[in-house]
């Protein structure tokens, strides 16, 4: 790494008594690149054990890599915290502006701890931290604090502004932080960790100039990146319809989650397709900084006020495949306009798309079966496709006004503790399930994936390119898992792009990494992925994590999956493969 | 040629203008950037990319007081960084504050309508004209 590359400074701040310092971290930069690497190290220094997720010691810890600002696609923050969600490992990732944004304000790192005794923002640049009273926005949407924000701080086309909605306020424990009006660190309850603090945002701004060893080859390496992101196949594929692409495949498939997973093909997908969407709806597109792609497509709604003629109000809504999986197909919504107005609530009051989705799901399914009554709902007829009742249903998660909304703000492994229902509930290692009941990739990958999120290990692409060939035993699965998400700490150290990871190949990766002052061999980036994956799944271990005791949902058998070779006992044993491998690491659950 | 800013609606905001302006000047990062993009109030309302949009009488050269700034053959003013004692009035004289500053130096920097940023905007916001044609698409 450059001696002069800001990279390694990592900025402490303490909201309790409102101070800051910087410190050069070389140590763990040099180690771990940045990214979910440093952060996992970041973490293991500063969250005490058995920390309370809502308490002042519980550190939210951002951080981007050496490729920020100086490649194509090393576009995303990753945070990580201690989740008020699972009570263990949180880490969600983000884009946007974020991470350019931090790395231009000169950091590597941001780390977070202390409670604010009265509501506040952090507003940080190339110099200073500024603490300002929040108490105005306290309650606000996150549109229009974000909107207050704007206005209020210098730093404009350069900068970012994190912050939370009243899902985060009410710490709902799926509470997410949005960037960037359309961009969120949406799983695992980063928001509700906000809400705790009394921080309703951060923004950060900053530009400056980043050391490169060799200018001619950083140039070279630029152009050969930026002319595969803009001619490779996958790329375009993001660049036309977004995300949204995979609703129709996914749904002839045969691995498209619909209504609670009572079925895998939705008949209506047609119409929240990303065909459909951009025909009818597409309004703006977006990209994150530094992304030649720009795969943010954003809906125009246009609505007329009921209560008076020729009045219209248009309202600019973000859509991507998880969403329309979790709010559109789980929800039963057969169209477009009542996804978009549910998804526009989702956004304002700051709640992750996908827990909320699942949530509402199992709630209406739970309804059905006569489990929980309208005097639970309080009056509220959860019905499939009826948008109406599930906004009145998630203004209540929001507010808690009786003890099942309560249950609900918790996520459904809580609230099946209390209620039953748990062979109908949708959730994996405590986390609601994504969009994809592809076969025992996706359901095995978000079991023992570190975040349990798709995304870890991609199980849900091994079912559709690997498992619809072969089959495979649950320790070959496993392996072939454990491997991709190895491979995955690297990028996400890196802060890469996942959408990128096709041009991203180890060989360029390590390339990049000399040209930035990094002495780091293929060979090298191996061990360091796998050194990350153990670190995580060694906090997860210190937090009472177990692989033996994960619930899996009697639903994902009933409903058929495209891929047959999915049981229970295929399941537990690739659990008991994961701790074999662990195992081999020093790693053992209590 | 000058560089034009054609199509200012297809901005996604990227700012990979940006980049490719440091880049041209062997810098990574973004503080030697000569065009800036930001949102209008917003992401959701789109972005104004800002950069010298080579007045025919640029304002910025006739405010400064020591002839450090001149017209252009083609439009856009040359800067010579010997003269300028690093006043700031271009900087205000540009109402679109297309004049962008190098804190290090304290000094002006300023858009030379090079175009090196165009092979960069992967959507066709940015193109280069000739100085006659600048009948704007931009609002
Ligand atoms: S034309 Fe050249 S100097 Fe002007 S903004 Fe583009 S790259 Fe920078
Ligand atoms: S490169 Fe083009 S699309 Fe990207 S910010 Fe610049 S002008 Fe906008």
């Amino acid at each position: 790494m450059q001696v002069n590359d800001p990279l390694s400074n990592v900025l402490y701040i303490d909201l309790s008594k409102r101070t800051f310092e910087v410190k050069r971290r070389d140590d763990i930069f040099e180690r771990y690149l940045g990214g979910t690497g440093a952060a996992i190290k970041l973490l293991h220094e500063e969250c005490p054990e058995d920390c309370d997720p809502h308490g002042p010691e519980n550190p939210i810890i951002f951080t981007v890599g050496p490729l920020t600002a100086l490649f194509p696609l090393a576009s995303k923050t990753v945070a990580m915290f201690k989740s008020p969600h699972t009570g263990n490992l949180g880490e969600s990732h983000c884009g946007g502006r974020s991470a350019v944004a931090i790395r231009m304000a000169g950091y590597g790192a941001i780390v977070i701890k202390g409670t604010s005794d009265i509501p506040i923002y952090i507003s940080i640049d190339n110099k200073q931290v500024h603490f300002r009273d929040a108490t105005t926005l306290w309650g606000m949407g996150s549109f229009s604090s974000g909107r207050v924000i704007r206005e209020n701080e210098t730093g404009a086309g350069l900068r970012t502004i994190m912050r939370i909605g009243k899902a985060g306020e009410k710490l709902i424990s799926y509470a997410s932080v949005i960037s960037e009006t359309y961009r969120h660190f949406g799983r695992l309850g980063l928001g509700a960790v906000f809400g705790s603090k009394k921080l309703k945002a951060v923004v950060v701004s900053g530009k400056s100039s980043l050391p490169v060893v060799d200018m001619k080859q950083y140039r070279k390496a630029y152009n050969e990146i930026y002319n595969s992101a803009v001619k490779s196949p996958v790329m375009k594929k993001y660049h036309d319809l977004g995300t949204p692409e995979n609703v129709l495949p996914l749904n002839e498939f045969g691995g498209l989650p619909t209504r609670n997973l009572k079925e895998a093909q939705f008949e209506k997908a047609e119409v929240i397709s990303g065909e459909s969407l951009a025909e009818h709806y597409l309004g703006r597109r977006l990209a994150c900084s530094n992304c030649p792609v720009g795969c943010i497509h954003i809906a125009a709604l246009r609505e007329p006020y009921e209560d008076e003629a020729y009045f219209y109000k248009t309202t600019m809504i973000s859509y991507d495949y998880e969403p329309i999986y979790a709010l559109g197909t789980m929800l039963g919504m057969n169209s477009a306009k009542d996804y978009l107005r549910l998804m526009d609530r989702v956004e304002a009051w700051g709640i992750d798309a996908m827990s909320a989705g699942v949530v509402l799901a199992w709630a209406t399914e739970a309804q059905e079966k006569g489990i929980i009554s309208e005097k639970e709902t309080l009056d509220v007829k959860l019905g499939w496709g009826d948008v109406q009742s599930y906004i009145t249903a998630l203004r209540n998660i929001i507010e808690q006004p009786n003890e099942f909304y309560t249950a609900l703000a918790r996520g459904i492994e809580h609230t099946i503790s209390i209620y039953g229902g748990e062979d109908f509930a949708l959730a994996f290692g405590g986390n609601e399930m994504p969009g994809y009941h592809t076969g025992p990739g996706a359901h095995i990958g978000t079991l023992i994936g570190t975040r349990h999120s798709h995304l870890d290990n991609a199980g849900y692409s091994f079912d559709q390119k690997l498992l619809a060939k072969e089959e495979k035993s649950p320790e070959d699965l496993v392996d072939i898992l454990v491997e991709e998400e190895i491979w995955r700490q690297i990028l996400s150290s890196l802060v890469i792009c996942f959408f990128a990871r096709g041009i991203y190949s180890p060989e360029l990766v390590s390339r990049l990494l000399n040209i930035t002052g990094f002495d780091v061999s293929e060979a090298d980036l191996d061990r360091i992925g796998r050194e990350i994956y153990v670190e995580k799944y060694r906090f997860k271990m210190r937090e009472g994590f177990k692989l033996d005791d994960m619930r899996i949902p009697k639903r994902i058998f009933e409903t058929p999956s495209p891929i047959k070779q999915l049981d229970e006992a295929y399941i537990r044993k690739a659990l008991e493969h994961v701790k074999e491998i662990l195992a081999q690491e020093g790693v053992f659950q209590n | 040629m000058r560089l034009a800013v054609l199509e200012t609606e297809k901005c996604v905001g990227c700012q990979l203008c940006m980049f490719a302006c440091s880049r041209r000047q062997n810098e990574a990062g973004l503080a030697k950037s000569c065009i800036g993009v930001k949102s209008i109030g917003g992401m959701e309302r789109g972005f104004s990319v800002i950069v010298c949009r080579a007045c025919e009488n640029p304002p910025c050269a006739k405010v400064c007081p020591t002839d450090a700034l001149t017209p252009r053959e083609g439009g856009g003013v040359h800067v010579d960084l010997e003269k300028c004692i690093g006043c700031g009035h271009c900087r205000e004289a540009c109402v679109i504050g297309a004049i962008y500053w190098d804190d290090e130096i304290n000094k002006p920097m300023i858009c030379i309508h090079c175009g090196f940023c165009v092979n960069f905007c992967p959507h066709g916001v940015l193109g280069m004209e000739k100085k006659k044609e600048i009948e704007h698409a931009s609002k």
